[in-house]
This record gives structure tokens, C-alpha cells and sequence, in this order.
């Protein structure tokens, strides 16, 4: 029995399954003695290190032990590592400043009541205006924007030929690039035109402005999705096209579509300078939308920010109002997946 | 019941690229014709000029008539929707709608074609899928996914669903090309019980397919890359296997095509 002697053609020496965690420990080590002995004081800095000791101490590790097309494949992988912990980090220190500040003064009086006459430098007062203002807003734009997005989509995907068609994507493009505060100051132009005061309805005709291409762009990109063979089934079956196009493609892209329109939600229910502009901010309570200036979420943190003259009460205010705004837009998101996988098309046997 | 097919100087187009010129034939009411002839050759256009599903590809037209029981298909104020209730169609690839159950994919053509009472959908589901050989397999989850089904049942499915709307024409587009010789022997039964209801046009690639399904026999064939597809020739199927009066026809009948 000789198989010891013939040595096989496709093993090669390999790295230990624990060798890029042991990489990974050494520049982390390793980064924080050069930081440390060099007197760097800023965590970015013995971060980096660490990360660009981590790249070429796996590749040169790699190289003198497996060969180097391993190295190659080694060193892809840790740079994708690397990218990933940068691009994770500011978020979770992002996350963790506003739920850390936030929770301060974050409780059920703090949502349930309104600024009311509380200063904006004393402690007290609530954000209840804001969020039923912000909710109101959001809706409004939302049943604007939503069906005419959906609408277009659908034109464009199923009827659209020709001029008209490229004229309406290219208007769409160029609706996108929209800087929120342009479509907020010709909403005011309109308003000052008829000589109206700030009222929530302006603001979220400013929002819908904002959210419309988003929802054409995702919707457009889920009927697209739709295979033509669903089409053409039905067509055969002597199906007419508009209840072809309501009840086999947009059942087939409903999940997507609400992802789409959800995510353009979440997207406006963050903007300040329309509303800045249009709704004005009041630290009452008006439950109407369409009369007298009303609050809003992302306003109420600026002027908490802005006009608070350093008092740390309206700081507080402020993160607490952040972190619910954040929290509004992950609800927005969990409830659009949850959509999306229970209308997905089933496969189940 | 079903109707004779009477095609008279047909061409379509895509665009300005003409793909099947000058295009006569006669499909007889409860038989079988088969479609053969190499891969662009334009079998599968000229079947979808057949129930006006040619137009719907961008840029697709037609010239010519298309007569089913005397009247022109492409006539004046002709709705292509009602052509399709009457000329049903089954695709190369199964495509049940998947967001429907089994018992939705054979009704869809009744309800989304207007209202049915349910015992009315319960009746015409049975019958269908009995027609196309499904039921035993499916009868006790009707409500399950069709897309659950394997690729046999579905295309299985999406006869019972082209049958459930009764067309008078049954238009397959290489309805086995995607299925294993089990499912494909199961479709070939089928069809020919389908005949005694139907008349049925059928394209293939499988040559002893279209000897053992059809009574009739079409080989389509084009002069070169780029020309438009044309009818060589259309005769019995035994005729076409045996002797036919066409060189090239025999030529890619016994594989000494190209």
C-alpha cells in the first residue's frame, strides 16, 4: 500500500479554519500599541491601522503559507470585511448616541402631551403635537402621491409607447433630483399667491411632490419583475388587459410595491426644510391639518436644537424626539417586510 | 363546438423584419395539426397570429386572413380579447399564475371574464381538470399554490385553465419541450382526447411527437438567417413521415437538414 507515499495533486497547505480571527485579534493588538506608542488619541486612527494591518498581514500570511491565488481570494475577503465594519460603524455609534440620549426623557408623559407653555429652555412639555402632526402630514402625502406614482408606473410599464413615455421617465428623473426645499418654496409660492397662512395640508402637498418619483422608480421596477409569460396567459384565456394588469400583475408585484411605497414613507416623514416652510411649527396641539400651523417631527428637532439657546432640557427633548422619529421609520420598514412576505407568490406544495 | 381555421395569404411582421411570408393553410375542426420545421422559422409567430397574440410583442402585425368558420380574424371591428376566448392557447414554459391557488388558475378565465355563481366554478373546475387529466392528482388540495405542482401538473394545469373558458381552437406551443417523457406521454394522451372537443394546432420539435399526436402535418421552413419563414409544405401526417413531395421536407425529416 503505497498512499502515503503518492502525495495527492488537490490538497494544499491551508490556513487553520481560525487563522483571519487570529489575524483579525493580532492587528487589533497590534494597532492599538503603534496608536498608543506614537501618543494617537483619536479611536479612528488606531481603528484604521488596525484594519490596514488586517488586510496585508492576511494577504502575506496567506502568500507564504497557501500559495498566492488563495492569498488573492483571501485578501477580497478580508477587504470586504473591512468595508462592511466601516460601513456598519456609524451607524451603530449613530444608533447608539440617539437611543443612549433619547431614553432620557423619553416616557409616556414625553408622548402624550404637548409643548403647550412650557419654554423652550425649561424641562417638561411632550411631543404629542409633533407625532399626530407628523402622522398627518405623512398620510396626506401619502394617499396623494401613492396612487399617481402607482399609476404612472403602471403607464409606463404596461401602456406607455413612444414620446409620451419618454417624456414622462424623463420627467420623472427629473422630479428625483428635487432638493426638498425647492419643492417646499413652490408650494409657498402658490400660498403666497392666494395669501394663505402655513397650514399641515401645504406641507404634505411639499411631501408628495418629494415621494411621487420614488414610488413611480419602485413600482416601475416591480411590474418589470412580472414575468411576460403571466401576461400572455392571461391575455390567451381571452382575459381584457386592464383586469389583467389588476388581477395577475400587480397581485404577483403587491409585495414590492408596498416595500416601494413604504420606503418613499419613511423617506419623507424625515424632511424638514418643506415643512419648515409650509407648516411652520406650533408647539399646541391642532389636530387639523388643513388650517393654522402644526408641528412635525423632524421640525420640532430643529427648533428644539435651534432656538433652545444651549438648555440642555430642550437638547434632551430633542434626542428623544429622534429616537422615535427613527423608531416611526423601523416600524414603517418591519410592517413593509412583513407585507412583502406574506403577499410574496407562495411556493409551498 | 369547434371551428375550422382557414389561413389565406398570412405575413407578420416584427417591426420591419418580416418573419413568416405568404402563409395559406386549412386546419380542419376536431384534428390534430402539427407545426415542425427548424428553430426561427417562424412555427410559434405564425401560431400566435392565429389567436392575435402576435401583436401584443411590440411592433408585431399581420397581414392577410385569418378565417375561423368564415369570419376574417382580423377584420373590421374584430375585439382580439373575444378572438382569445375562442382560440385558447398553452405555453412552451408551465405558467400558472402564482398568486392563485389551483382552484383560482382554472377559473381565472370564467371570473376575470365576468361573474360566476361558485357551485357554477366548482363544476366547470371539476370538469376542467378532469378534462386535462388532473383531478385524481389534485382534487383533494385545490387550494394549495399551483405553482407547488411539478412541471408536468402545471402545464396539466394550464390546460385545464386554456379548457375551462371552452374555446372552440387550442393553440400548443411546444407544450413537452419543457417536460420530462412520463409527463410528455401524459400530454400526448391528452390530446388525443382533447381532439373529440377541440380542434387543436400544435407545435413541435419532438418529430416523433408530431407522428404520433396529429393527424395533419406542417413543415415550415426559411431560405436562409434573416428571411422570413415559410410553408413548405402541409399534408396527412403519414404522408409527410412516408413520402413527402417536398426534398427538404425529407431532408429534416431524416435529420439530413443543414
Amino acid at each position: 500500500m503505497s498512499t502515503a507515499a503518492t502525495a495527492s495533486t488537490l490538497k494544499g497547505a491551508r490556513l487553520p479554519k481560525w487563522s483571519p480571527y487570529a489575524i483579525a485579534a493580532g492587528s487589533v493588538a497590534l494597532g492599538l500599541g503603534i496608536s498608543f506608542a506614537a501618543g494617537l488619541e483619536s479611536s479612528i486612527q488606531w481603528a484604521l491601522i488596525a484594519g490596514l494591518l488586517f488586510v496585508l498581514g492576511t494577504y502575506v500570511i496567506a502568500a507564504r503559507v497557501e500559495g498566492r491565488r488563495q492569498a488573492k481570494d483571501r485578501i477580497a475577503t478580508s477587504l470586504v470585511w473591512v468595508a462592511f465594519l466601516l460601513a456598519v460603524v456609524p451607524l451603530v455609534s449613530l444608533v447608539w448616541s440617539t437611543v443612549s440620549r433619547g431614553l432620557k426623557v423619553l416616557d409616556f408623559y414625553f408622548l402624550s402631551h404637548s409643548m403647550g407653555l412650557v419654554a423652550d429652555s425649561e424641562p417638561g412639555g411632550g411631543i404629542y403635537h409633533a407625532i399626530l402632526g407628523s402622522l398627518e402630514q405623512v398620510a396626506l402625502a401619502t394617499v396623494i402621491a401613492a396612487p399617481i406614482g402607482v399609476l404612472t408606473a403602471i403607464y409606463l410599464v404596461e401602456y406607455g409607447r413612444g414620446r409620451l413615455a419618454k417624456a414622462v421617465t424623463f420627467f420623472v428623473d427629473v422630479m428625483t433630483g428635487i432638493p426638498s426645499i425647492v419643492a417646499g418654496l413652490f408650494i409657498l409660492s402658490i400660498m403666497l399667491m392666494f395669501d394663505m397662512e402655513p397650514f399641515g395640508f401645504a406641507g404634505s402637498l411639499a411631501l408628495a411632490i418629494l415621494m411621487m418619483p420614488v414610488v413611480v422608480r419602485s413600482t416601475e421596477e416591480m411590474l418589470k419583475l412580472v414575468p411576460n409569460e403571466l401576461r400572455e396567459a392571461s391575455l390567451a384565456l381571452g382575459i381584457p388587459k386592464w383586469r389583467t394588469i389588476l388581477k395577475v400583475v400587480i397581485p404577483t408585484s403587491i409585495g414590492g410595491i408596498t416595500t416601494g411605497i413604504m420606503l418613499a414613507v419613511a423617506r419623507i416623514a424625515g424632511e424638514t426644510a418643506p415643512v419648515l416652510l409650509l407648516v411652520w411649527g406650533n408647539s399646541l396641539i391642532n389636530a387639523n391639518p388643513f388650517e393654522g400651523a402644526q408641528q412635525s417631527l423632524p421640525l420640532y428637532i430643529y427648533q428644539q436644537y435651534a432656538n433652545s439657546a444651549g438648555a440642555g432640557a430642550a437638547y434632551d427633548r430633542a434626542w428623544a424626539a429622534s429616537l422615535t422619529l427613527i423608531a416611526f421609520v423601523m416600524i414603517l420598514n418591519l410592517v413593509a417586510r412583513g407585507i412583502a412576505r406574506w403577499k410574496a407568490p407562495k411556493t409551498g406544495r | 363546438m369547434a371551428k375550422r381555421i382557414d389561413v389565406s395569404g398570412l405575413t407578420a411582421y416584427y417591426g420591419s423584419h418580416k418573419a413568416i411570408e405568404d402563409i395559406s393553410m386549412t386546419v380542419e375542426p376536431r384534428s390534430v395539426t402539427a407545426f415542425i420545421g427548424p428553430s426561427g422559422c417562424g412555427k410559434s409567430t405564425f401560431l400566435r397570429t392565429l389567436n392575435r397574440m402576435h401583436e401584443v410583442t411590440s411592433g408585431g402585425r399581420v397581414e392577410g386572413k385569418v378565417l375561423l368558420d368564415d369570419e376574417d380574424l382580423y377584420g373590421q371591428g374584430i375585439d382580439p380579447v373575444s378572438v382569445r376566448r375562442e382560440v385558447g392557447m398553452v405555453f412552451q414554459r408551465p405558467n400558472p399564475f402564482p398568486t392563485m391557488s389551483i382552484f383560482d388558475n382554472v377559473a381565472a378565465g370564467l371570473r376575470l371574464n365576468g361573474s360566476y355563481k361558485k357551485s357554477e366554478l366548482t363544476d366547470v373546475v371539476e370538469k376542467s381538470l378532469k378534462g386535462a387529466n388532473l383531478w385524481n392528482e389534485v382534487k383533494d388540495r385545490l387550494n394549495k399554490p399551483g405553482s407547488g405542482l411539478s412541471g408536468g401538473q402545471q402545464q396539466r394545469l394550464c390546460i385545464a385553465r386554456a379548457i375551462a373558458v371552452e374555446p372552440k381552437v387550442l393553440l400548443m406551443d411546444e407544450p413537452c419541450s419543457a417536460l420530462d417523457p412520463i409527463s410528455t406521454l401524459a400530454i400526448e394522451d391528452l390530446i388525443g382526447e382533447l381532439k373529440e372537443r377541440f380542434t387543436i394546432v400544435i407545435v413541435t420539435h419532438n418529430m416523433q411527437q408530431a407522428a404520433r399526436v396529429s393527424d395533419r402535418t406542417a413543415f415550415f421552413n426559411l431560405a436562409a438567417v434573416g428571411q422570413p419563414g415559410k410553408l413548405i409544405e402541409i399534408d396527412e401526417t403519414e404522408r409527410i413521415f412516408s413520402n413527402p413531395s417536398v426534398q427538404a421536407t425529407e431532408d429534416y425529416i431524416s435529420g439530413r437538414f443543414g
